[in-house]
């Protein structure tokens, strides 16, 4: 199954509230997949900042790593720990050396997102026990998506947990199985791409990303995965400024959303939107099948469907 | 009038109550509110009683009705009435997929639209859908009558056995073995009665009938054990 909820915030009034709107809506969702769950939270602006969420399993990897990194970069970068995560700031421009830097410096470090304003957090566990210990609720941000996972691919593992980072300030979750990650995996590791897991969503995420490192635009990417993916996909994307959906023409994994002048929301049911604010007066409606919609702070979603 | 509190109230509860209603029962109207989009609401009723439910709701509301009349006051979440055997359902927005699936008997009726695979694999039942109805709608169907108002997406009654489509608006496209066929008197009768039980005002004469042109491998005798 897998449960998917995501909120991208029209009134600023709202974004205080975001984190707990986003726990309490994956919390919702949590009987459709206990394994793992993860959050990615789009945060304020820092300009002149970029950070790097890290995870560690090992209690003392984070110690003196601020340090070590500054050193390494030749600038400042402070570090703010959430449990086994922790969330280091760059000067902009240099969140490519500053991954570089890591894999020599903590080799064991694992980065789960990099961007200017996109934090990642995603362990093995119940919604509410993994939104807790990273304190979820009290997050501020313009927008942000979950995911609660049940695994049928590939293992249960923190790696394995959805948000997938697709690049800068990009994430990716999934409901759905792909039938053709194995050789789509062979062909991306041909053209360079690498992988940490034997997990079918990490093969969209990298396939999402290549598209958009040969000039696709993050639409395009999604539109052509219509064609490249085989099996049953929801996907839910973030982006520094937006929010996208797609589902695969067969559209047999469940969506529903709901849009008013305050928000926009995804969630796998009904259910998972029940206590967003004026969700009686929302246009609620299911997203139509192989349709890429897409929404960003400046511009409407122009649904663009594709042939089935 | 019997009132069910979804908020306070355990689902488990409710749908066992709901199941001691005997044939002759006196408790025959009931109110169910802050439903939530809870899955299984009001499934596998056996008696003449009418349940009111005060919202949308989740998975599989009314599956394997009987008898019963359950009217949604709100949208629907996938499998509504599923395998309905008799009885009326009722949902006053939207339902999403598979609505009305395997249905043996009864009438459905949605008065916003349906999405994809509404009235897969129908034994019987008749729905009648006042907006549009998705892709693969009517799949595999059996017997019964899809009735839509509005317009059918892709592959409308691909593999389709002995049950009776029509469709008033648009077809994006036909199933395998699925044909349009000529609208005989008996059929616009047959379509005036389920539209006035479906509480619709479109005319019968507006409708094109669908049907099975019996080609596929299973209509040939040659193919039989």
């Amino acid at each position: 199954m897998c449960g998917i909820v995501g909120l991208f915030l029209k009134d600023e009034a709202l974004q205080p509230q975001l984190g707990s709107l986003l726990t309490d809506m994956l919390i919702t969702m949590s009987d459709r997949g206990p394994d793992s769950a993860g959050i990615a939270v789009y945060g304020t602006d820092d300009a002149g900042q970029s950070k790097l969420t890290v995870q560690s399993d090992s209690p003392g990897a984070f110690d003196g790593l601020a340090e070590k990194l500054g050193g390494a970069l030749g600038a400042a970068v402070s570090l703010t720990r959430r449990d086994t995560h922790a969330v280091l700031s760059v000067p902009a421009g240099q969140a490519d050396a500053a991954r570089a830097a890591l894999r020599v410096l903590a080799p064991d470090l694992r980065v789960m997102s990099v961007g200017d304003t996109l934090e990642i957090y995603k362990e093995v566990g119940l919604p509410k026990d993994v939104a807790a210990r990273f304190e979820i609720s009290k997050m501020t941000g313009t927008h942000g998506i979950g995911h609660t996972r049940m695994a049928t691919e590939s293992a249960v593992t923190t790696l394995g947990a959805h948000p997938f980072n697709t690049g800068p300030d990009q994430c990716l979750v999934h409901n759905g199985s792909l039938s053709n990650h194995n050789s789509l995996r062979r062909k991306l590791i041909r053209e360079g791409m690498q992988f940490e897991t034997e997990n079918d969503t990490e093969v969209a995420a990298a396939y999402l990303t290549w598209k958009m490192q040969n000039g696709a635009t993050l639409g395009e990417a999604l539109t052509d995965s219509l064609d490249d993916l085989d099996g049953f996909f929801n996907f839910v994307v973030g982006t520094k400024d937006g929010f996208g959906v797609v589902r695969d023409p067969i559209a047999c994994k469940p969506a529903v959303m709901a849009e008013t002048d305050q928000y926009v929301a995804f969630g796998s049911e009904y259910r998972a939107l029940v206590d967003l604010p004026g969700i009686e007066q929302a246009r609620v409606w299911e997203p139509e099948p192989a349709t890429v919609y897409f929404w960003t702070h400046d511009t409407t979603s122009t649904p663009d469907r594709r042939a089935a | 009038m019997q009132t069910y509190d979804l908020e306070s109230g355990d689902l488990r509860c409710l749908n066992a109550s709901l199941h001691a209603q005997a044939e002759a029962t006196n408790q025959t109207a009931w109110e169910v509110v802050n439903p939530r989009g809870s899955h299984a609401i009001a499934v596998g009723l056996d008696a003449p009683i009418e349940v009111n439910v005060k919202g949308s709701t989740g998975y599989y509301c009314a599956g394997m009705n009987k008898q019963a009349t359950v009217h949604i006051h709100g949208s629907a979440g996938p499998g509504v009435a599923e395998n309905m055997m008799s009885g009326t359902v009722i949902v006053d927005g939207d339902a999403s997929q598979y609505a009305g699936a395997t249905g043996n008997g009864g009438t459905l009726v949605i008065k916003g639209n349906a999405s994809s695979r509404c009235g897969i694999s129908m034994k019987g039942i008749d729905i009648v859908v006042h907006g549009d109805v998705g892709h693969m709608s009517a799949f595999m169907a059996q017997s019964g009558n899809l009735v839509v108002c509005g317009d059918a997406g892709d592959a409308l009654g691909d593999s389709i056995y002995e049950a009776r489509l029509f469709v008033r608006g648009s077809v994006k496209s036909l199933g395998a073995d699925c044909v349009e066929k000529e609208m005989r008197p008996e059929h616009i009768e047959l379509l005036r009665d389920l539209l006035a039980r479906g509480g619709c005002d479109a005319k019968p004469e507006e409708f094109k009938r669908y049907g099975s042109a019996r080609q596929l491998y299973n209509f040939k005798i040659d193919n039989a054990y």
